[in-house]
């Protein structure tokens, strides 16, 4: 057993945990965290995606002790209160999801695709981007859509602040 | 039309939960004392279960139970049963074998569990399970239809001599021997379609309660629909009687049909957590989703086609074998029999059909309905034929279905299907038209140029949905009624609640149902809730598969909400001193026509339930029900066309464009629709080029994770091009048909059509992978 000092959406916590666990283990059990989910056993659904340090990670591939003393956003922490991330509103008004169960991974991976590619996006890319994040329900066709609505909605909150 | 009523795009009332990750799903349930199960499952296909020593893993660290198959047959817990009665063309009933929930003696596929760990942690019942010994004996296994049907196969249960479960036909045999006889051209098609891993990406999952004092279960768990799982634990697997056995089906990740079937780790769950008397959860992992979850498709199918010298269809002969995998799943045997065969004449005037089926068992893991089931299967193979065909006989292949579209409804096939509406030419118009069919040659001409072959292929899908109607399948030999009920609850302060039998897992119900209720009552749908997934809430239900939620359980909406307008219409007219047929209802109120009297909806609710001045006679309250029975199924229909490119040297596709002309009858919500399409799509384009299930000849499962069996990712796909023509179903009053299977039917054959017209080759099987489309370029 371990502790584990991280931050996580912006309170710091200290966990005991067994070496081995995961990261995404420790947010779902530890600290109830649930909208971060498990969808595959080998790094390729994407299910997990939570922002460590503020770059996009699978929280299965990551020993939480690995996260000691990092930053850590999850779905839970993206939007301001009341106030949806606008990644979160475009998929919403572009019907970007259907069960939900992918939705949490495939928003903070389209978070991440956006700042690294400063908002300059087309289909084809966000396309290729979303390479590790599966969705069985949409097709994609309308993540791709709120993906690029979205990257318009946060250049615009960027230029406002 | 509303702001919020039928037709419109409202975005959905359930994402905000989805969005900002308070979603509720199975594994996401806690409880005081909870316990952990992980299941051993065998490494072979097919060996005898010597013993199980459990004793070292007895003493490690958290282990609160070792339970094996042999206890769960000593417990009289029942085996798990298959729900529709299949008769051989001989009139012997079909062959079962014992399928118990943990195998006790045999196990007959790579993944069948011999027992379970209960531990404190999932980690403790992972690390005891390494140390559980399971004495296996191999025997010799049969991976394929193939291998399970030559002679001298290994024998999967003594109850089914040869591996035949059935031997079953449909159609006229001696007609369809007629029809070739007189034929001027016959073409034949050897095809095999493919078999499918659904992954919904909620891996399925069960948390078990077992109250010692009352002596009454709870199980959370992920389930299409939670009454019929209640029922059928209830009565055939003997866990609990049914008022002593709650269900909850909370948020569901995907279904696609998967997660239709009570599957063993539900019943052990259950059973286990009376037998620790603690609190049972297991979630499985997607190693177990891929080796336990239903399989779909699979079938090997020989087809021959008659033309006269019109090019006009005289008959059609199709053989198929089926793989049911190891055992027989809840509703396998209805999948290529009543859902398959009954759909075989298409959308064409076909005189005569005759259709053999034979299921076989194999040492796989058992194949049930996905997304689709059957219909795929007919379609895929209809419309290949039609395109062979149109290359055989040299003629267009939008012009040689043209030819032979039915366009009279009623219209009854000489499969059992009667169907009710469409105009098929309008969707292939439109189809055509999207994709700019007359400028292909130049397009193609322009792609040779530069070195790519391009192709088009059509695909003209037909289905059935809106299942179904009970005495017509219960006569087929279905075991339950496929009915609907609907309960709506007007509160006191004019707040709704509507509670249905179908479940959502990603279609929207939350907010198309409301929509429906919008439209009649003219109330924001904020002031309604749709309660669905819990057998202590809502009364009963069938549940949702086969594109039937909104054309079955939400005619059962309608008919409750005739029922509370009534009522209704009455205490208005009462309180306003008018007479009922004059009480009409626009914008949440209760209107005396041609006057300015009214009285709104929380006024009428409140006085249903104050009950202080009610019309004489009247019971109080605001509460009705209704269960609805469908008279005939649905019949979606529609026309899709691919063009794509094909690079010789690599033998990769690459879409060009994807157009989608469906008629769902009325659309209540276009956005969900849409959506519904899209996924269909990507699963029927995942089967056609990418997805399959891979046994070795020793029936390993090679695909067997996310590495190995490939699910469509965003850029193995393109941005498709829908519209919608619209003949409104007759069957019922909202004129719906259904719309959640229809891209994963008609999907795949157009990929197909479209490859093997720009390679030159119609040899080709699903999934078309590079590998194989550059050998069918190459030889």
């Amino acid at each position: 057993m371990s502790t584990v000092k991280l931050t996580v959406n912006g309170r710091a916590v200290s966990v005991d945990v067994e070496d081995r666990t995961l990261l995404v283990h420790l947010l779902r059990e530890n600290l109830n965290l649930t909208g971060t989910h498990v969808g595959c056993d080998t790094s390729q659904c994407g299910a997990c995606v939570v922002h460590v340090d503020g770059r996009a990670v699978k929280s299965c591939t990551m020993l939480a002790g690995q996260a000691a003393g990092s930053n850590v956003t999850t779905i839970e922490g993206l939007a301001k209160g009341d106030e949806l991330h606008p990644m979160q509103a475009a998929f919403r008004d572009n019907h970007g999801l259907q069960c939900g169960y992918c939705t949490p991974g495939m928003i903070m991976s389209a978070v991440d695709i956006v700042h690294r590619h400063s908002g300059k996006l087309d289909e084809e890319t966000v396309r290729h981007e979303l390479e590790g994040n599966i969705c069985r329900c949409t097709g994609y066709h309308n993540i791709v859509k709120a993906v690029l609505d979205a990257a318009g909605r946060m250049k615009v909150a960027q230029a406002a602040e | 039309m509303g702001v919020e009523g039928i037709g419109a795009r409202v975005v959905r009332k359930e994402d905000r939960r989805f969005i900002t990750g308070q979603g509720r799903y199975v594994d996401d349930v806690k409880m005081v004392g909870m316990s952990y199960a992980h299941f051993i499952r065998s490494p072979h296909a097919h060996a005898k279960v010597k013993g199980i020593d459990s004793t070292e893993a007895m003493k490690m660290p958290g282990v609160i139970a070792v339970l094996t198959g042999q206890q769960i047959v000593d417990d009289k817990v029942g085996n798990l049963i298959c729900g529709w009665a299949i008769t051989s063309k001989d009139g012997s009933p079909m062959k079962m074998g014992a399928w118990p929930a943990m195998a006790p003696e045999t196990v007959r596929f790579v993944g069948q569990a011999v027992a379970v760990v209960i531990a404190e942690t999932k980690n403790q019942a992972k690390d005891a399970a390494e140390a559980v010994v399971v004495d296996y004996e191999e025997l010799p296994a049969a991976a394929d239809i193939k291998a399970a049907i030559k002679p001298g196969a290994p024998q999967l249960h003594p109850e089914a001599p040869g591996n035949i479960v059935y031997d079953w036909h449909l159609g006229d045999e001696a007609a369809v021997k007629d029809a070739f006889s007189k034929a001027a051209n016959v073409v034949t098609l050897d095809l095999t379609n493919n078999r499918l891993v659904p992954n919904a990406m909620e891996p399925r999952a069960a948390v078990a309660h077992y109250d010692q004092a009352e002596e009454h279960y709870t199980l959370y768990t992920t389930s299409q629909n939670p009454h019929v799982a209640r029922l059928v634990l209830s009565a055939f697997y003997n866990i609990a009687p049914e008022h002593k056995l709650r269900v909850i089906a909370p948020d569901v990740g995907g279904g696609f049909g998967s997660k239709i079937y009570i599957y063993p780790e539900e019943m052990v769950a259950l059973w286990a957590s009376k037998k620790v008397n603690r609190p049972v959860k297991w979630t499985g992992d997607r190693s177990e989703a891929f080796l336990t979850d239903a399989h779909g498709r699979d079938h090997v199918s020989k087809a021959e086609m008659a033309f006269d010298k019109d090019n006009k269809i005289l008959g059609l002969r199709v053989k198929t074998h089926a793989n049911f995998g190891a055992y027989m799943s809840l509703f396998s045997s209805a999948v290529p029999t009543y859902l398959y065969a009954t759909l075989l004449s298409g959308q064409y005037v076909i005189p005569a059909i005759y259709a053999e089926v034979i299921g076989v068992y194999t040492n796989t893991t058992p194949v049930d309905a996905y997304r689709g089931a059957g219909r795929p299967e007919a379609s895929y193979l209809i419309e290949r034929m039609m395109e062979t065909a149109a290359r055989q006989l040299k003629v267009d292949p939008a012009e040689l279905r043209k030819k032979n579209f039915i366009t009279t409804f009623p219209y009854q096939t000489p499969v059992i299907m009667a169907y009710d509406i469409g105009d098929f030419h309008a969707s292939i118009d439109a189809a055509m038209k999207a994709i700019d069919y007359a400028g292909f040659p130049a397009r193609k001409a322009k792609a040779k140029a530069d070195g790519k072959l391009r192709g088009i292929g059509l695909s003209c899908y037909i289905e059935a949905c809106g299942i179904a109607p009970s005495k017509a399948v219960g006569s087929l030999g279905a075991g339950v009624g496929l009915w609907e009920s609907a309960e709506i609850r007007v509160n006191p302060v004019g707040t709704i609640e509507v509670l249905t039998g179908s479940h959502s897992h990603g279609q929207g119900h939350e907010t198309t149902f409301c929509q429906i209720i919008a439209e009649r009552l003219g109330v924001p749908i904020s002031q309604v809730s749709i309660v669905h997934g819990d057998t202590d809430k809502v009364q009963f239900g069938m549940g949702t598969y086969g594109s039937r939620s909104l054309a079955v359980g939400g005619t059962a909406i309608v008919k409750a909400m005739e029922k509370v307008e009534a009522k209704a219409k009455k205490i208005a007219a009462h309180a306003l001193e008018a007479s009922e047929s004059d009480i009409v209802i626009e914008n949440g109120e209760f209107k005396v026509t041609g006057t300015d009297k009214s009285i709104a909806l929380p006024m009428v609710a409140l006085a249903a339930y104050t009950a202080h001045n009610l019309p004489d006679g009247m019971e109080p309250g605001l509460k009705e029900t209704a269960f609805y029975d469908p008279t005939n199924f649905t019949f979606p229909a529609g026309a899709y066309i691919c063009e794509l490119e094909v690079d010789p040297g690599t033998g990769k596709t690459s879409f060009v464009n994807f157009v989608a002309a469906d008629d769902f009858g009325r659309l209540i919500n276009p956005m969900i629709v849409e959506g519904q399409v899209h996924g269909g799509l990507a699963q029927g384009i995942g089967q056609a080029l990418l997805e399959g299930a891979v046994y070795d000849d020793t029936g390993q499962l090679v695909t067997a994770s996310f590495m190995d069996y490939t699910m469509p990712r965003a850029d193995d796909l393109p941005s498709f091009q829908l519209s919608h023509t619209t003949t409104l179903c007759p069957g019922n009053p909202l004129g719906v048909k259904g719309c959640g299977e229809a891209g994963a039917i008609g999907a795949s054959a157009a990929v197909i059509n479209a490859i093997t017209d720009a390679i030159g080759n119609n040899k080709l099987e699903m999934p078309a992978t590079p590998d194989r489309v550059w050998h069918a370029i190459h030889g």
